[in-house]
């Protein structure tokens, strides 16, 4: 907006920097002690002699790798079958006509309100019963309420934006509707369909409540693994910030990728932006 | 071809089907009843697997009217007594007096300063081409993992913003330890992790605006806040509405960054309503009584959020309408 006031000008990016600071030196300053030597802990602020030993200590035991295959594994694995599924049913609820299609679309949206916690107390129960406690996949199927909803919203808007005529004419041609939908569809919601893949996988991967309670030390992820750092007698400053940074970096790398479907993904579609 | 019936302009390749024969199609056209079942065949995988997990959500109502315990095999109906025990427990207003502080304080900070920097990123210089990019890192960073980060900046013996109270002479100040800044403590993380989010939805409404309006307005000499309330607000409401819808919902029923931090103490400071229905679950091991909490909870973002969704679609008509 045409504020020519130079004064308002470096007011504004004063506060604007202000907030920058607020929200990235937490992450700076994770980095940095990272690789501070816990001998150097107390005594320095910003000099020291960065080592790579917090990173080798945390590395040596395989525990901390298994952790992160594990969360590598559930968040890949529930990504993967809510696309399976989800891709048809935001097929289905763009381009169909059908009764209680509203009512379908605001159920999948709803459980993205739903409280984890309410999930969470009866699934407790019953996959205790039925085997699905600390498993593997007991964790896919519940993180379905937080991937499923993304990618049938946000594939939704993408199915609504490619123009019927583009598959009446392919249809006129003689193709199936499955070849159709392969071949002209696919290729046009590709890389909505790739943000909303990647967005739905930090989401899940950052998921704590339902790794927690529903997984016991079976299948134990980074999130849940980094509060044993704080509850533990011996504090490891150094190697702690070296797991939270482990912990983030593949979350702060996608975003990167997925920058431009950014605001539509977020808002699981309500917002074409 | 007459049964086939009139041709359905809802439905793709309705029209098709019924096209002449000697067109290159499918030699059988698709059964009405197939055409009518197709939608429903292709989104039941994805019911299958919710129906999946709603099951329990059900059968929760259930287990809320009986005293289910995880310590022992038996059980028994006992009606409404959770329920009014829940209703007359001091404690139970309280946590649905933390969770409403924590919804109000962290989504209302979360807005203001998300407009805020928003409308500072929305300028044409360098700094704030690059901050859009890096800005919206605390969002991808797990609630839990930000709580960490936090614990440790303010960690008495090591951590950087404690060394920084200590040289301005401020050395009791105990973040989550202590009741009185406990509260500010879990809404800074949130706000820390979620501001970006309002910042990308405003931003995104911002940027699409269109030029007119803005130059008829300073060349009538409004001045900038009377063209922020005049033109900029009414119409990136809708998308304030959404910011907002889902700030709310989310916050409402928090549990990571508090449990991560203080378990809801000191004490019972911030025991929320999810926080209480985890210490009753899980502690105390009465499924049954730990229920109602979040049932409740549930009754309530269900209702505020179909209010809220209504005055989006609203807002958004008038929006597009003028």
């Amino acid at each position: 907006m045409g504020n020519t006031n130079p004064i308002a000008k470096i007011l504004k990016n004063s506060a604007l920097l202000l907030y920058a600071l607020f929200a990235l030196f937490p992450l700076f300053w994770m980095l940095l002690i990272s690789f501070k030597h816990d001998r150097e802990m107390f005594n320095t602020i910003f000099v020291f002699n960065p080592t790579l030993e917090n990173y080798r200590v945390l590395f040596s035991t395989g525990e901390y790798i298994g952790y992160f295959m594990n969360n590598v594994f559930v968040s890949v694995g529930a990504v993967l079958l809510s696309l399976a599924v989800g891709v048809p049913a935001a097929y289905a609820l763009a381009r169909f006509d059908f009764r209680g299609k509203e009512d379908l679309a605001f159920t999948f949206l709803s459980f993205r309100f739903a409280p984890e916690m309410l999930v969470i107390l009866p699934l407790f129960l019953i996959y205790q019963k039925i085997g699905l406690y600390d498993t593997a996949f007991g964790l896919i199927w519940v993180f379905q309420l937080i991937s499923l909803p993304f990618i049938i919203w946000i594939l939704r808007g993408y199915f609504e934006d490619i123009s019927p005529e583009i598959e009446h004419a392919a249809r006129v041609d003689g193709y199936s509707w499955w070849r159709v939908f392969l071949k002209i569809n696919m290729p046009l919601i590709k890389p909505g369909m790739v943000a909303a893949a990647l967005l739905s996988f930090i989401f899940v991967w950052n998921n704590f409540t339902f790794t927690l309670l529903l997984a016991g030390q079976g299948v134990v992820t980074t999130t849940v693994a980094s509060l044993k750092y704080i509850s533990s007698d011996t504090v490891h400053y150094g190697q702690m910030a070296a797991a939270v940074t482990i912990a983030a970096l593949p979350e702060v790398l996608l975003a990167l990728l997925i920058q431009k479907h950014l605001v539509r993904g977020l808002s699981m579609g309500a917002v074409k932006g | 071809m007459s049964s086939i019936g009139r041709p359905d302009p809802s439905v793709p390749f309705a029209d098709l089907a019924n096209a002449s024969p000697n067109r290159n199609m499918d030699k059988i056209p698709p059964i009405p009843f197939m055409r009518k079942a197709r939608p429903y065949l292709i989104l039941a995988p994805a019911l299958l697997l919710t129906i999946g997990i709603l099951i329990p959500f059900f059968i929760s109502i259930y287990y809320s009217l009986t005293n289910y315990s995880f310590k022992y095999k038996d059980y028994s109906f006992v009606g409404l007594e959770n329920w009014t025990k829940m209703l007359t427990d001091p404690s139970f207003w309280h946590s649905v007096w933390v969770t409403l502080q924590y919804a109000f304080f962290s989504t209302g900070t979360e807005m203001l300063l998300g407009i805020g920097v928003a409308l500072m990123l929305n300028q044409d210089t360098r700094l704030a081409k690059a901050l859009r990019i890096v800005l919206i890192f605390p969002l991808m960073i797990a609630p839990v993992i930000a709580t960490l980060i936090w614990q440790l900046m303010t960690n008495n013996s090591v951590g950087v913003i404690a060394h920084a109270l200590r040289s301005i002479g401020i050395n009791n100040f105990l973040w989550g330890a202590a009741p009185k800044t406990a509260m500010f403590s879990v809404v800074l993380i949130d706000v820390w992790v979620n501001t970006p989010f309002v910042i990308v939805l405003v931003l995104a409404g911002l940027r699409s605006l269109p030029k007119a309006p803005f130059e008829s307005a300073m060349v009538d000499g409004g001045s900038a806040w009377f063209t922020f309330k005049t033109l900029t607000l009414p119409m990136i409401k809708p998308l304030l509405l959404i910011a907002l819808l889902f700030r709310v919902m989310i916050s409402l029923q928090e549990f990571s960054i508090i449990f991560a931090l203080t378990r809801g103490g000191p004490g019972d400071t911030l025991m929320s309503l999810p926080l209480t229905a985890y210490n009753e679950a899980f502690t105390y091991k009465e499924l049954g009584a730990a229920l109602p909490y979040m049932l409740i909870l549930w009754v309530f973002i269900y209702i505020l959020s179909y209010y809220l969704i209504r005055y989006w679609s609203r807002a958004q008509k008038n929006a597009s309408g003028s």
